[in-house]
């Protein structure tokens, strides 16, 4: 059975997660891709304050469809993480804690990962609907002006995810043979 | 001459973007539900049952299979005995904008590709068109997303490459894909013609039914055995390990140069959505 974990994350948490673990996650995330991220490295270049506080976070790399009537979020997969791969480090060593996507990542982001004890997670590439089953709320707080691709706090319940990379920088896309 | 209305076309592009996203052929519903009882590792087992339980959930409740709803690329085959009373380009663009819009499906298509601002309506579709002998017109509308589109690849190879240098080709592109095209994949081909041929034409392989075999039993055993090596590479269901890295390998080939042997790679992710309607005369 997966683990339930409800935010926020602890360091003990996240130290005793380990690679291919399945979990259910429960809490608050925010959502950033491509420009997100791009305009995110941009404000930090220019000393200027992000939308949301980057420490301890957890960003996933989403851009969902528009919510049906009567729903919260429409579906919600995770995107390619390794187009965000030249933001990743930078944003790490600003304190972001733990991504949320689909794919292999750089050696640098694992690197980066492994040196400031954090974690990359992978939701199951594909299943946009059945992940927007797990928000339960879903708040624009920047970037309005990028539309699907803006900045939103969903707060998911059992979200669930595999740990793609854990804390020591073991990497699941490297186990297979 | 027998006369469609541009109107009838738009409807039926808006008809099928929606069906298209929203429900997966039977023919991967049920290979993935086959792929099962192949895996034995639990996280693949796991991975393939979460698939088809997102599968039966997009259509419940009517939300797209996955939130990159694609380009819509288009098909069209035309009778050469119809005439359209209207554009057809902006009739099929016009369904575009309202399927997308009605099904509330994501607008993902930038006006420039290096500006880089959204069109806002998914327009423009990619558009194809061929002849067809007689009085009605197929069209097909593909949602093509991206993850998978962008670990496609083209390749330029010398006659004397041949059928082993075209395998090669196909296996390092599906082998450099790894995770990203959300395996299990479908894997498209085109083997001849021109550069662009070759690449149509390994779109219009994703198109064949998953568990169809190839015509021509030359191509039939080589779609056989690239499956089976695919397979072997272990990337598996959504990349976390496993024998299910694709549901099914499709070939298709046309004559081309003395000089020349062009191979094409388009990876469809594990929902490779796609659905036809027949406009005639008389529906």
């Amino acid at each position: 059975m997966p683990t339930k974990i409800t935010m926020p994350f602890t360091a003990e948490i996240i130290s005793c997660l380990k690679v291919g673990e399945e979990i259910l996650l429960s809490g608050e995330i925010f959502t950033a891709r491509d420009a997100a991220h791009k305009r995110m490295v941009e404000m930090l270049d220019a000393n200027v304050m992000l939308p949301f506080e980057l420490d301890g976070q957890v960003v996933y790399y989403a851009g969902p469809c528009p919510a049906p009537p009567g729903k919260v979020i429409g579906s919600i997969g995770p995107t390619t993480s390794a187009r965000m791969d030249v933001y990743t480090p930078r944003l790490i060593k600003e304190g972001l804690k733990i991504m949320i996507g689909k794919g292999e990542r750089s050696p640098a982001v694992i690197s980066a990962i492994r040196e400031y004890k954090g974690l990359y997670l992978a939701a199951v590439s594909g299943a946009g609907a059945l992940l927007s089953l797990c928000v339960k709320r879903a708040e624009l707080i920047a970037f309005e002006d990028l539309g699907t691709e803006a900045v939103y706090k969903l707060e998911v319940h059992n979200m669930p995810l595999v740990v793609a990379v854990d804390s020591r920088g073991n990497n699941i896309y490297g186990l297979r043979g | 001459m027998r006369i469609i209305e541009e109107a009838r076309i738009t409807d039926a592009v808006e008809k099928l973007c929606i069906e298209a996203n929203i429900c997966i052929g039977h023919d991967i519903k049920e290979a993935l539900i086959k792929a099962k009882t192949c895996e034995s590792l639990p996280l693949a087992r796991s991975v393939l049952d979460t698939l088809s339980e997102n599968a039966e959930i997009a259509q419940r409740e009517k939300l797209p299979v996955c939130q990159d709803t694609g380009m819509t690329v288009v098909f069209v085959s035309l009778g050469t005995k119809v005439h359209i009373n209207g554009n057809i380009n902006d009739a099929i663009n016009e369904g575009v904008r309202r399927g997308y819009k009605n099904g509330y499906f994501r607008n993902s298509v930038v006006g420039d590709p290096i500006t880089r601002k959204n069109t806002g309506d998914n327009t423009p579709a990619v558009i194809h068109y061929d002849f067809a002998e007689g009085d009605s017109i197929k069209i097909t509308v593909m949602p093509k997303g991206f993850g998978s589109e962008n670990m496609s690849a083209v390749k330029m190879l010398s006659p004397s490459d041949g059928l082993s240098g075209a395998e090669s080709f196909i296996i390092e592109t599906v082998l450099k894909a790894g995770a990203n095209p959300c395996p299990p994949i479908i894997v498209g081909v085109g083997i001849g013609g021109t550069m662009e041929k070759a690449a149509l034409l390994s779109k219009q392989a994703l198109l064949r039914d998953v568990g169809s075999v190839n015509s021509e039993p030359f191509w039939a055993e080589f779609e056989a055995r690239l499956l089976e090596k695919i397979n072997a590479l272990g990337i598996g269901p959504a990349g976390y390990g496993g024998i299910t890295t694709a549901l099914a390998a499709h070939v298709l080939t046309y004559p081309t140069h003395i000089a020349g042997l062009p191979v094409a790679v388009n990876i469809g992710c594990h929902a490779t959505r796609h659905k036809t309607k027949q406009l005639t005369i008389d529906n």
